[in-house]
């Protein structure tokens, strides 16, 4: 019950529309520190859109997403910083983002969202090793002077390239890619790429790594290897793991609490165990007869 | 094996769909008579003629390449092998030839060729003013991927700018140069910002009308830029204050040279090369520095770019700034060199010649860039007084008029057969093994 105890993000009454298509509509659930979190649902629930609010790539029509660095953020600092006109405060602790105020590139460079996209987002002609390296554009362009030092060759940015070098090597080895280093990334074959996109992420040093639908595409051996992958990663880094998924072994398997959306609505928030056997999420999930309908219709109105 | 049978199937196959083609148009033919009727004129032994041409020429290019046009696959870029060792000592040797052109070209024409000025001007100080053209703008269009076909309108800031500080303010071109290219690097950054939001075919319309812009400035703005007359006799760039020309007091003069033009020609020729070659360096270490990598990421995919934290607009804007820097300093050079512009030196024809440049070198590719510009640059130049071609065409043929449309084929050639440029491969910009074999060291930046 981490999620309750010490969140990490806490979305709150999050609503989307797009033009009449209300996608996600006053959602709420939280993110436990260090959890691994599913975001499950049918096609078209509104999961990916709901990724997109929290990594700037949709600004929400309402709600707020706060997330907090080294702590549970405090309910009178979050409404504080609300009140105010900031996006994030400055060397408080916790430190606290409101994400939905922050562009992409902030949300990923300040608040540390990394994220994976549905489709495979490499660079293709670019070596899978220059992958990992533009992953840690931050920490080198403050390293090279915004480009100043390093083009008169400093050692600063020399010994900042080096260490970026060694972290790229060690996240290789993690996804055991250290033999295609030098290789086009657009060449790997698709599992390796998924991998690859996976260590790319893990390179911005992010607190919370969210993966849109990270199994697609996998056979059952090479998702078996993505589930002891991403619970390496976490034991490794502690970093808390939010996920789209729709392979319900995987989900089972690794999430530590799960969050069920239908039509951008929460439907079920718990453990895998109390999900699965949530009448609400197998009517979702497998459809149910008319009278059931009628019959739900008429004892309750569905929030 | 049965190669040459399936040489000459193919062959065959090419023969008899060129006579299928000849057969309506060239076997037969009609003419208009004395009385206006229409005769027709069998040619069939033409018609056969050509068909055997075909035949052989297929059958030979069969022989030598099996797989005819297929070879290279595009779509893909390929990580290259590690070159064979005279490669690696390439750059010096072309290095080494660049430096000693001049020389070159007066032992040319000492043994009775063209000219020297000819030489050094045309061939010399008019291909580096593409190459270093072309270098900014590979920045823009070959590593940050932005289709830029304006990119003249830097060129022309930078020449109008040096050119009006030195004539009105008279400033030294040592001073203008660096100046003209901040001008239009500030340009390149004023272009950007309309830019920001679009993607590929529309930036592409955007700086088109910049370009335009800047032009119609020029012609209409009389009173500054002198519209359609241009700006005249601007100064010639001196040597630590000395004057290269003949007259007396100038350093040729003072050293007891004979008097000639080819000393400031010489002068202008190793200064392009000097801006040439700093561009080239300048670029090779931008590349390995994370605002380069993020051009190059930002070309391959710019969502991607962003969930990693790139700023995209920060990006954008230093790539137009760094590109139009470039084209600055040439178009500084240019009016310096010249001593004249007018707005016709800037015009769309330019832009799409620079952007060919790039292009058919090969994106992203630096010494595709020298390549490309050589043959296009050059190659215009030489096809203008190429006599060879009236011994095949008869006396009456004129090359000059004719260089267009044979450039024009050349470059569908071209496109045909290296559809992703004259160097398609992509150098890593770091990497986790040194390339392996033959002892190569792992530094060297062989672009």
């Amino acid at each position: 019950m981490r999620w309750l105890s010490e969140p990490l993000l806490a979305v709150d009454h999050l609503s989307m529309r797009f033009g009449g298509l209300v996608a996600i509509n006053d959602l709420s659930f939280t993110v436990g520190r260090g959890d691994i979190t599913a975001l499950i649902g049918p096609n078209g629930a509104g999961k990916t859109t709901v990724f997109n609010c929290i990594t700037g790539f949709y600004k929400p029509t309402s709600g707020r997403l706060a997330l907090s660095h080294g702590g549970p953020a405090d309910p009178a600092a979050v409404a504080t910083l609300t009140r105010s006109d900031k996006k994030r405060t400055h060397g408080a602790t916790p430190e606290l983002f409101l994400l939905e105020r922050m562009p992409d590139h902030a949300i990923a460079s300040e608040a540390r969202v990394a994220r994976t996209f549905q489709n495979i987002r490499l660079f293709p002609g670019m070596t899978v090793l220059e992958n990992l390296i533009v992953a840690q554009h931050k920490t080198l362009m403050a390293a090279s002077d915004y480009s100043l030092g390093g083009i008169l060759g400093l050692a600063k940015y020399r010994a900042a390239e080096h260490k970026a070098l060694e972290l790229a090597r060690a996240w290789l080895e993690v996804v055991g890619l250290v033999e295609r280093a030098d290789d086009p990334a657009g060449d790997l074959p698709y599992g390796a790429q998924r991998r690859l996109e996976i260590a790319r992420a893990m390179c911005t040093n992010p607190v919370l790594l969210c993966l849109d639908e990270p199994a697609a595409g996998l056979n059952n051996r090479e998702s078996a290897e993505l589930t002891r992958l991403l619970r390496g990663i976490r034991a490794q880094t502690g970093v808390s793991i939010l996920l789209i998924e729709h392979d319900m072994s995987v989900v089972m398997d690794i999430s530590d609490h799960v969050v069920v959306i239908e039509y951008g609505v929460k439907i079920a928030d718990g453990t895998a165990d109390a999900v699965k056997n949530d009448p609400k999420v197998i009517a979702a999930y497998l459809g149910v007869d008319d009278e059931e309908v009628a019959a739900a219709a008429a004892g309750s109105v569905r929030p | 094996m049965g190669a040459p049978a399936d040489a000459l199937k193919r062959a065959l196959i090419v023969g008899l769909v060129t006579l299928g083609l000849a057969f309506p148009i060239v076997a037969l033919r009609t003419d208009a008579n004395f009385s206006n009727q229409l005769v027709l004129t069998q040619r069939w032994g033409l018609a056969f003629t050509l068909a055997g041409i075909a035949f052989v020429a297929a059958f030979l290019l069969a022989l030598v390449r099996p797989v005819g046009f297929e070879r290279t696959t595009p779509g893909k870029t390929v990580t290259s092998t590690p070159p064979h060792p005279f490669l690696r000592y390439l750059p010096y040797i072309g290095l080494a030839f660049l430096l000693a052109y001049p020389f070159i070209a007066l032992g040319i024409s000492s043994a009775g060729g063209t000219g020297v000025l000819k030489l050094v001007d045309t061939y010399g100080i008019q291909i580096l003013i593409y190459v270093l053209l072309g270098l900014g703008l590979n920045i823009i269009l070959g590593l940050a991927g932005l289709l830029d076909l304006g990119f003249v309108a830097f060129y022309a800031v930078g020449a109008y700018s040096s050119a009006l500080l030195t004539t009105t303010f008279g400033l030294s071109f040592w001073l203008v140069l660096p100046l003209a290219g901040i001008l239009a690097a500030f340009w390149g950054v004023m272009i950007s910002l309309p830019v920001l939001r679009l993607k590929g075919d529309y930036i592409a319309i955007v700086t088109l009308a910049f370009a335009e812009i800047v032009r119609l400035v020029l012609v209409n703005w009389v009173p500054v830029t002198g519209g359609y007359a241009g700006i005249s006799s601007i100064p010639k760039p001196t040597l630590f204050g000395f004057s290269l020309g003949s007259e007396p007091g100038s350093l040729p003069y003072m050293l007891g040279f004979p008097p000639s033009p080819i000393y400031r020609l010489a002068f202008m020729y190793y200064l392009v090369l000097a801006l040439a070659l700093a561009a080239y360096w300048v670029t090779i270490r931008l590349r390995t520095l994370p605002v380069g990598r993020a051009w190059e990421a930002m070309r391959e995919d710019e969502i991607a770019c962003r969930s990693l934290g790139i700023n995209t607009v920060t990006t954008k804007v230093t790539a137009f700034a760094a590109g139009a820097f470039f084209g600055g300093l040439a178009g500084a050079f240019f009016s310096a060199h010249y001593g004249f512009i007018s707005p016709k030196s800037f015009e769309f024809l330019e832009s799409a010649m620079i952007v060919a440049i790039v292009v058919l070198g090969g994106l992203g590719s630096m010494v595709g860039v020298a390549i490309a510009a050589t043959v296009m640059i050059g190659g215009t130049e030489l096809l203008r007084e190429l006599g060879l071609l009236k011994a095949v065409f008869g006396p009456d043929f004129d090359p000059a008029q004719y260089r267009m449309m044979l450039f024009g084929l050349a470059m569908v050639m071209l496109m045909v057969w290296r559809p992703k440029g004259l160097i398609a491969t992509r150098e890593p910009t770091v990497r986790l093994k040194p390339p392996a074999t033959r002892g190569a060291p792992a530094a060297v930046p062989a672009e």
